[in-house]
């Protein structure tokens, strides 16, 4: 086994999401116990004190998301973690989150289900239900990481989007991922950028709390610094206050949609390999992604022209990669520890040039190596 | 005291076109009108007032008022109050809610927020009926009466929010009607000044629905219910059980000392920083 330099840590999952979002300034932390998302709370409730924030534990997860986004607009980074049943509970706030604008971090650490389901098993089933599970039309930004290190990683990304959108940000990762030990190197803190919700460069008595100051994002003061405003779940018009005007409404919904994306060329986050000449491209994300890159490499060296791509964004989908992909591909296969979720997005934006095929697990274990090499070469021409 | 007036122009919201969603004749600007006439007097800054509500007529009340205000989900108010209050502790967290609202759709969070004791004084104007959404019965409407929902008679009981607030451990617990605006007043300041979780449960009239319901003609007939109905805490100590059957105790139920959640988590907090 290599040995660690010292720069280097042994991490799970859970404990390397806890370090990314301390790094990214989370101060506030509300959650109630769920299997395999646990140890995010456990070890949020053991730093957040001597970081100077604030744990609690509260008694369901709506109650957990309600205190976060209170957190939230009271100016702490704040965020929670749970699993398939608390993240069904949570989609009431994350629709309040969407509407009224607060930024605020969901972890869902994936589970087999639906209900109890496979407690605890790893799936990658709530990719759909982390777009739409929240009633009504809105954007929203959801992340994949594949290893420790980019939970790490992407738990900063996560903060960074949501303080920059003001947008609720999930990170969808596995209970492989949750629970895998990787040895990683720590970020320096001088080396990540850090972003911060924009705040207002005018006095309150001008201050447009739903305003659309150019960028599609109104700059958010924390409560209780003398910019007294309203924030509500109803439509509401650039002071915040409840409308049903036709000339208000529309216009809300809209610019919630586009000041995430009016920036989906800066959204396109993925990592490819042998892509250029590749017959056969394996799109893949999270723990399924480890898997596809040993049979990629596998496949390579039996002289397959197969190629690799991991996606780090599942939300919004990233259009432009994957059409790209699909155009410079004979096929494309998507293996996923669910029915067919990313799967069906592929094929939603797939212009019928490219054949699409489906790896789907769904017996609570792992997708493996050699089940995607032996697809692979059945795929073969 | 300030004239009403100057407490209008203080404290309402003139960027805020009205007039307001009540009916004439419900009790929830009779509350408001003594939350902000105590206010005033306490003399917070309103810089330093966060008002949050949940959904329902006593929803829409932050939205007046010339404080930080935050209208939440159905009955989650106090969850979302329990994190402003602990990521700024120096802000005044009030919340407002219905009955439905804090004790059917949100009861789990009010026993929570009342055995944590996070300091945040809490409202529920209780008009023993859903009134938004058209009369339906609630956890507090009485058993056997006709509405919406129970076309046939309410075929539950009601519960005393009071009771189950005091039994979870709040700090502070006291009921008052819109009718004894004086009492009103006191309870509103004692509340807003405990250090702790303090509960006032305001008994008002629903001219609309529950009036309808319970055979009160008018808003005045409704008061006057309230008026010749309740009943000190003090007198109510004094006889027995029977006699207080139909009758609204009024008055502070439960004032106790209890260390609040963030005093209990600073001091960890200050501890393990050295």
């Amino acid at each position: 086994m290599r040995k660690l330099t010292q720069e280097q840590v042994l991490l799970q999952g859970n404990e390397a999401c806890v370090k990314g979002a301390l790094m990214a300034g989370c101060r506030f932390f509300a959650g109630y116990p769920i299997t395999p998302a646990t140890e995010v709370m456990e070890i949020m409730a053991q730093e957040l004190p001597k970081a100077g924030g604030v744990f609690i534990q509260m008694e369901d997860e709506i109650a957990s998301l309600g205190a976060v986004i209170g957190a939230s607009l009271a100016g702490a980074k704040s965020m929670t973690a749970t699993s398939g049943p608390g993240f069904s509970l949570m989609q009431e706030h994350i629709g309040f989150a969407c509407m009224a604008e607060v930024p605020c971090v969901i972890v869902d650490v994936m589970r087999a289900g639906p209900s109890t389901g496979l407690p605890t098993q790893p799936s990658q089933a709530d990719v759909m239900q982390a777009r739409w599970g929240t009633h009504g039309d809105h954007p929203i930004i959801a992340l994949a990481p594949a290893s420790v290190y980019e939970f790490l990683e992407l738990t900063i990304q996560a903060f960074n989007l949501s303080e920059r959108y003001r947008t609720p940000v999930i990170i969808l990762v596995d209970e492989v991922i949750a629970h895998l030990r990787e040895g990683i190197i720590l970020p320096a803190l001088g080396d990540i950028e850090i972003e911060e919700r924009p705040q207002p460069k005018v006095p309150p008595e001008w201050y447009l709390p739903y305003g659309d100051p150019g960028s599609g994002v109104p700059p958010m003061p924390p409560f209780g610094e003398g910019y007294r405003y309203h924030v509500t779940g109803l439509y509401h018009d650039v002071r915040g206050y409840p409308t049903t005007r036709i000339d208000e409404v529309e216009p809300l919904i809209r610019r919630l949609f586009s000041k995430i994306s009016k920036d989906f060329e800066r959204l396109q986050w993925f990592d490819s390999f042998h892509t250029d000449d590749a017959t056969i491209t394996v799109i893949s994300y999270g723990c399924v992604a480890r898997a596809a890159f040993q049979a990629v490499k596998e496949a390579r060296e039996q002289g397959l022209k197969v190629g690799f791509v991991k996606l780090k964004i599942l939300w919004p989908f990233m259009r432009r990669t994957i059409t790209k992909i699909l155009a410079n591909s004979q096929k494309v296969l998507v293996p996923e520890m669910n029915i067919g979720q990313i799967s069906r997005e592929v094929k939603r934006v797939n212009k019928g040039e490219c054949e699409v095929a489906t790896l789907n697990k769904v017996d609570g274990t792992p997708i493996t190596p050699p089940e995607i090499l032996k697809m692979l070469e059945e795929m073969q021409p | 005291m300030k004239e009403t007036a100057e407490l209008v122009h203080i404290y309402l919201r003139s960027s805020k076109k009205f007039p307001h969603i009540w009916c004439a004749g419900c009790g929830i600007g009779i509350f408001m009108n003594a939350l902000l006439r105590v206010i005033d007097r306490i003399g917070y800054s309103k810089d330093d007032v966060v008002l949050v509500s949940g959904i329902g007529c006593s929803g829409r009340l932050p939205v007046y008022v010339d404080f930080n205000t935050l209208h939440t989900t159905h009955g989650r108010a106090l969850t979302f109050a329990t994190g402003i209050k602990l990521a700024k502790p120096h802000l005044k967290v009030i919340t407002v809610m219905g009955d439905g609202d804090a004790i059917a759709i949100g009861g789990n969070h009010l026993i929570h927020a009342a055995r944590r004791n996070v300091e945040i004084a809490s409202f529920v104007i209780n008009n023993y009926v859903y009134g938004m959404t058209g009369g339906q019965y609630s956890p507090t409407t009485p058993h056997g009466v006709k509405t919406t929902s129970s076309p046939y008679g309410n075929p539950e009981h009601d519960f005393d929010i009071c009771r189950v607030v005091e039994a979870a451990g709040a700090a502070f617990v006291a009921r008052s009607t819109v009718y004894h605006t004086r009492l009103l007043d006191r309870l509103i300041s004692k509340a807003l000044k405990k250090k702790g979780f303090a509960l006032v449960e305001v008994v008002s009239q629903c001219p609309t629905y529950s009036g309808r319901w319970l055979d009160l003609d008018s808003p005045v007939e409704m008061m006057k219910w309230q008026k010749e109905n309740s009943i000190t805490m003090e007198k109510a100590r004094r006889i027995s059980k029977d006699e207080l059957t139909g009758k609204i105790v009024i008055g502070v139920l439960a004032d106790r000392e209890v260390q609040t959640y963030h005093e209990r988590y600073q001091q960890v907090s200050e501890k393990l920083k050295v």
